[in-house]
């Protein structure tokens, strides 16, 4: 039987393997989103954070995964079920990348147009929403981009502790000795990966200003 | 030209520095007890050195930074008990790097002022065109264009119309046309002071050209090492005894000496 006929026969289970874990890499990208660029924008706005944030956020980085899953189990309502566990440990692993290019992207906007912004009597929420963020979004999108592929490969992890994902097919191939079973969850996993960062990347790329 | 200055003076006073001093938060004095009173209408340089304290005296104006000591007073009022956003809305402000949004249209960029401040749409439109008027741009031709599609005086034109769409009574020039090349410079120069015939608004323009200050100002306030050394008209600037103010006038002069030497040979 060769990885064809493979996947036509196995088309549903990797199907629904696939789906599993798209929404465990979206549900946890978006959590990483909604936490990381708020603690990006304070970290340009108060830098004596920016250490203990950034710094914390490394440490989280340097975790192998599967030690990361390994400690989150005994915490209380994050063990009862292993997709939470591994939805808060990817959203760990992803925010670096968002945090500092939130915090770059802000830092590197043009002197000028942020003293302009300051000097027409923009209030500070308006030069966050109307000038900071949108003059950061490719840097912060860049930034989703990097975890978001990276998030993807370390989810197929997600299947040690039982939540399901493309690495269900790995680990099986791997204990069976199976090589069309670990390609079942390696390929579509690439793939996904491939497909992200090419979506991404163009929505960076037409959110891009042109440069003085 | 003192009965200019007499003139001015008796004019209703729109600006008043007593006593404004400035330090960084590093205790370094910038600026040293600066009195001086700017008039309705006028237009009154600040002329010195980088570093004399002149866009440190000019952000006093519009509160984008507090006086250390003295105060600084807007319309009778210290700006320290004006609310900053609405004070800065109040007061034009045009900057050396012009500061133009990169991904708003020129349309947007010039009508930032006026949408803030929630203007219908309508009258909001109508503003633009007049302003595009105003600083001889096309409308048709720019306002669906960025930033990055204008050579530089373009954009500094752009930063002249933002500075004054919501028709502030007062303008801050921050060396508005300092980073453009001498041609482009002279020309925007020249409509300039048609503008300023036309608008009657109370300037205050930071500068280091001479030519500039005697061709735009009607005063001309010296700034040393965060020192005001002396207020001139411009006649009075150019006969001044003030060594600084001699030294400026003989850099001047410099050219016009160059050029009749060029004509006698």
């Amino acid at each position: 039987m060769n990885i064809i006929e493979f996947f036509a026969r196995h088309q549903r289970e990797i199907l629904q393997a696939t789906l599993e874990h798209i929404w465990l890499v979206a549900t946890s990208m978006l959590l990483a989103v909604a936490v990381g660029v708020p603690l990006g924008i304070i970290v340009t706005r108060q830098p004596w954070l920016s250490k203990p944030i950034l710094g914390g956020a490394n440490i989280a980085e340097t975790i192998p995964s599967l030690a990361l899953f390994g400690f989150l189990l005994p915490v209380p309502w994050l063990g009862e079920r292993s997709d939470r566990l591994v939805i808060i440990a990817l959203m760990l692993y992803a925010l670096l990348p968002i945090i500092r290019n939130t915090s770059t992207g802000i830092e590197n906007i043009n002197a000028a147009v942020r003293q302009a912004a300051r000097g027409m009597g923009m209030t500070k929420n308006q030069i966050l929403w109307q000038v900071e963020l949108r003059l950061a979004m490719p840097t912060i999108l860049a930034g989703v981009r990097v975890a978001t592929v990276l998030t993807i490969g370390i989810a197929t992890i997600a299947a040690a502790v039982g939540a399901g994902g493309l690495g269900e097919f790995i680990f099986r191939g791997l204990a069976m000795v199976n090589n069309q079973l670990i390609l079942a969850g390696a390929i579509p996993a690439a793939a996904l990966a491939l497909l992200a960062d090419f979506i991404l990347s163009l929505l960076e790329r037409r959110l891009r200003p042109a440069r003085q | 030209m003192n009965a200019e200055t007499d003139r001015d003076a008796a004019r209703e006073p729109i600006i008043e520095f007593r006593n404004a001093g400035y330090c960084l938060p590093n205790g370094q004095r910038i600026l040293h007890s600066l009195s001086l009173t700017v008039s309705r209408g006028e237009t009154l340089a600040l002329l010195g050195r980088s570093g004399a304290g002149k866009t440190t005296a000019l952000k006093l104006i519009n509160r984008m930074l507090d006086p250390s000591d003295g105060q600084v007073l807007v319309e009778d009022k210290e700006t320290t008990s004006w609310n900053a956003i609405t004070l800065r809305r109040h007061i034009g402000y045009v900057i050396q790097d012009v500061g133009l949004f990169p991904h708003f249209t020129i349309e947007q960029n010039v009508s930032l002022v006026p949408r803030l401040e929630r203007w219908p749409a309508e009258r909001t439109e109508a503003r633009v065109k007049e302003l595009f008027d105003l600083v001889d741009l096309d409308f048709d031709k720019f306002s669906k264009r960025h930033p990055h599609e204008l050579s530089g005086g373009q954009r500094q034109r752009v930063g002249i119309a933002r500075a004054l769409a919501a028709d502030p009574p007062i303008l801050l020039m921050d060396e508005p046309f300092g980073a453009l090349d001498p041609l482009t410079r002279g020309d925007l120069q020249r409509e300039f002071q048609k503008l300023q015939r036309t608008l009657g608004k109370t300037i205050v323009m930071v500068t280091h050209d001479v030519g500039e200050s005697l061709l735009l100002a009607s005063r001309i306030a010296l700034l040393e090492e965060g020192k005001l050394t002396g207020i001139y008209s411009p006649a009075e600037f150019l006969a001044a005894k003030d060594p600084m103010a001699a030294a400026y006038v003989a850099n001047f002069r410099m050219y016009e000496e160059a050029e009749r030497a060029n004509e006698h040979h």
